[in-house]
């Protein structure tokens, strides 16, 4: 399953407004793979994600990355996406006067019936025809990027803390969903798409299961391993004993 | 129609001007000084020229010159001296009711100045939607405008009055308009000028003597480079229960834009909001410059503006969902200039779209 990757992030190093805020961050996603990223807040771990999908203003001052193969270390944001890469944001903006259904429609060749469709799925069906993130709640707010993925069907998914301000009943909803947009239904021979998700409190791990766990303190990914394991420990003993111990 | 040249016909069609009246249920149409076109086929609605209009009827002289005044400035001056009054009169009888528009064609080709004096009048009860296609030439290099109108919306009468503006860099453009507007009256006042212009300066009054009427004014302009656009739009909540709303929605790639509002509120139970935003693609001028007063305590009145270029993080947030940076721009440019106005028959709607789609492709 790992032969085949996905993405590969190699001596990373990210500058934002001039100060270094990621540093060495190597990083290898393989195909059908889901990943999880913890740290404590501030850590860099919304400033890798963001460095992923190409966002202006974090300048990559050394290293690469490498997405199916090419490298997209400078390549422009639309390109990463039409790629595969996709992002469900943890603060997106909100757009007056553009609706989601048309922003739906103008990104995808679905029909606007098919999108219908997959809004009903996440009771987003409503929102079709309001502005962008206007007026949405937390919640609302959520299903809107997890829909947005839906239509979008990147390979490598990049989930900024999608329990945040999500009440339980939502969260149900939307972990199927995500679980779905990572083919946690397929069978790991023939699984294709990947993740990385961003989550403190690893609630998202009760709708799917992850591969890897990664803890990134101070810019840097001090460690890898079973990501429920890395959990418990944080959870027991907090993030002072990964500063401690640099292997679990 | 035969006598204009293509050219000036796809300018005219984007001012809402639909040649062949498929959704129209009457027109008027004059070139510079001349008539050429007067037809109404609704029920209980005449559209007539003016000069016909004051010899029929003897109480038109009620409604000339009231709600805007023969010496206003030197531009109502020069309509008032004029001893031929040119220009359109509406009169919806009462309880007339037509959701498709009429539509006013003004047209400015070989004279210097094009003088223009409008009556619309909406009796108790009937409702009308008039959309003013203002268009100069395509080979007219310079030129005025000067277009005085006066709007009656009676008790519970609804009037829309939509203007598109589709003229050259070299024409100067002066509409004087006022309205007044009864008890449980409604006025929406629609302007839309996406096209390179010399200036144009207005600031249209809407008075509300009646309780419970409603005025609500919006704008979406584009400021090209060399365009002066003095805009602004003011209600006089003159009666209890009335309520307004001036809406505008600017954008500069290099010309001025000045958006004025002013709302007075001097009766109790009254209600008013300016709303300006306004979008800098290039470098120019959005000066906003809201005016709410009011004089006694039952009245709210409020304002936003806000003026700034589009946020990076929304042209990259449609990035990240595959758009181009040219796409994601022009995306979030179209829903700014989005103003969906409740009460607008969607045959207007879509002509106020279809202006910004073309202005859209010039960003």
């Amino acid at each position: 399953m790992t032969e085949c990757r996905m993405l590969d992030i190699s001596d990373l190093h990210v500058s934002v407004d001039g100060t270094e805020v990621l540093r060495d961050i190597n990083l290898r996603i393989g195909q059908g793979e889901t990943h999880v990223l913890m740290g404590p807040n501030g850590s860099g771990k919304s400033t890798l994600l963001k460095a992923i999908m190409g966002f202006g203003g974090y300048r990559i001052t050394a290293g690469s990355i490498t997405f199916k193969g090419d490298d997209i270390t400078h390549i422009p944001i639309h390109e990463r996406a039409h790629l595969g890469i996709g992002m469900m944001f943890q603060h997106p903006p909100t757009i007056s006067g553009l609706k989601l259904g048309k922003l739906l429609v103008a990104t995808s060749h679905m029909s606007e019936d098919a999108i219908e469709a997959l809004a009903q799925l996440v009771n987003m069906e409503k929102f079709l025809a309001r502005d962008i993130n206007v007026g949405f709640s937390g919640g609302e707010i959520k299903r809107s990027e997890v829909l947005q993925l839906m239509v979008q069907r990147p390979d490598f998914v990049m989930l900024d803390e999608p329990e945040s301000g999500v009440d339980l009943e939502n969260m149900s909803l939307m972990g199927k969903e995500i679980a779905g947009l990572l083919e946690k239904d397929v069978h790991i021979i023939n699984r294709r798409r990947s993740g990385l998700i961003i989550t403190h409190t690893g609630y998202i791990l009760d709708y799917l299961e992850a591969d890897q766990g990664h803890v990134m303190i101070g810019g840097q990914i001090r460690c890898h391993g079973n990501p429920r394991e890395i959990l418990r420990v944080i959870k027991e003993k907090g993030y002072g004993e990964c500063l401690r111990c640099k292997q679990i | 129609m035969e006598h204009l040249s293509q050219e000036d016909r796809e300018r005219l069609a984007l001012t809402g001007l639909e040649v062949g009246m498929q959704n129209r249920c009457g027109s008027f149409f004059q070139i510079d000084q001349r008539v050429v076109q007067t037809t109404c086929g609704a029920e209980g609605i005449e559209m007539l020229p003016i000069k016909v209009a004051l010899e029929k009827y003897d109480w038109m002289e009620d409604y000339y010159w009231n709600a805007v005044p023969r010496d206003a400035d030197k531009y109502t001056q020069y309509v008032a001296k004029q001893e031929t009054p040119q220009g359109l009169v509406v009169i919806a009888h009462p309880g007339a009711k037509v959701a498709m528009p009429l539509q006013a064609c003004l047209f400015l080709r070989e004279e210097p100045v094009q003088h223009v004096h409008n009556i619309f009048i909406a009796r108790e009860d009937s409702e009308i939607h008039i959309i003013s296609g203002c268009a100069s030439s395509w080979q007219k290099e310079r030129g005025a405008h000067i277009g005085v109108t006066e709007i009656y919306v009676g008790k519970d009468a609804k009037v829309t009055s939509t203007m598109i503006h589709n003229w050259n860099p070299g024409i100067s453009v002066f509409p004087r308009s006022a309205t007044i507007v009864e008890e449980g009256g409604i006025f929406l006042s629609n302007y839309v000028c996406m096209q390179p212009v010399k200036q144009v300066t207005m600031y249209p009054t809407a008075r509300l003597i009646g309780k419970n009427a409603v005025a609500r004014f919006s704008s979406i302009v584009v400021a090209t480079p060399g365009s002066l656009l003095d805009l602004g739009s003011r209600t006089i909540l003159a009666a209890e229960y009335t309520s307004t709303e001036l809406i505008t929605r600017a954008i500069t790639t290099g010309g001025v834009a000045i958006s004025r509002g002013h709302i007075l509120g001097e009766k109790e139970n009254t209600r008013g909001h300016i709303e300006c935003k306004g979008l800098i693609l290039k470098d120019g001028t959005i000066h906003a410059i809201p005016e709410i007063e009011g004089t006694l305590t039952g009245t709210e009145l409020s304002h936003e503006a806000a003026v700034g270029k589009i946020a990076r993080h929304e042209i990259e947030y449609l990035m990240a969902r595959g758009l181009s940076e040219e796409e994601a721009t022009a995306t979030i440019i179209r829903g700014f200039l989005d103003v969906k106005i409740s009460g607008l028959p969607a045959v207007l709607q879509r002509q106020i779209d279809a202006a910004i789609d073309e202005a859209e492709s010039g960003f």
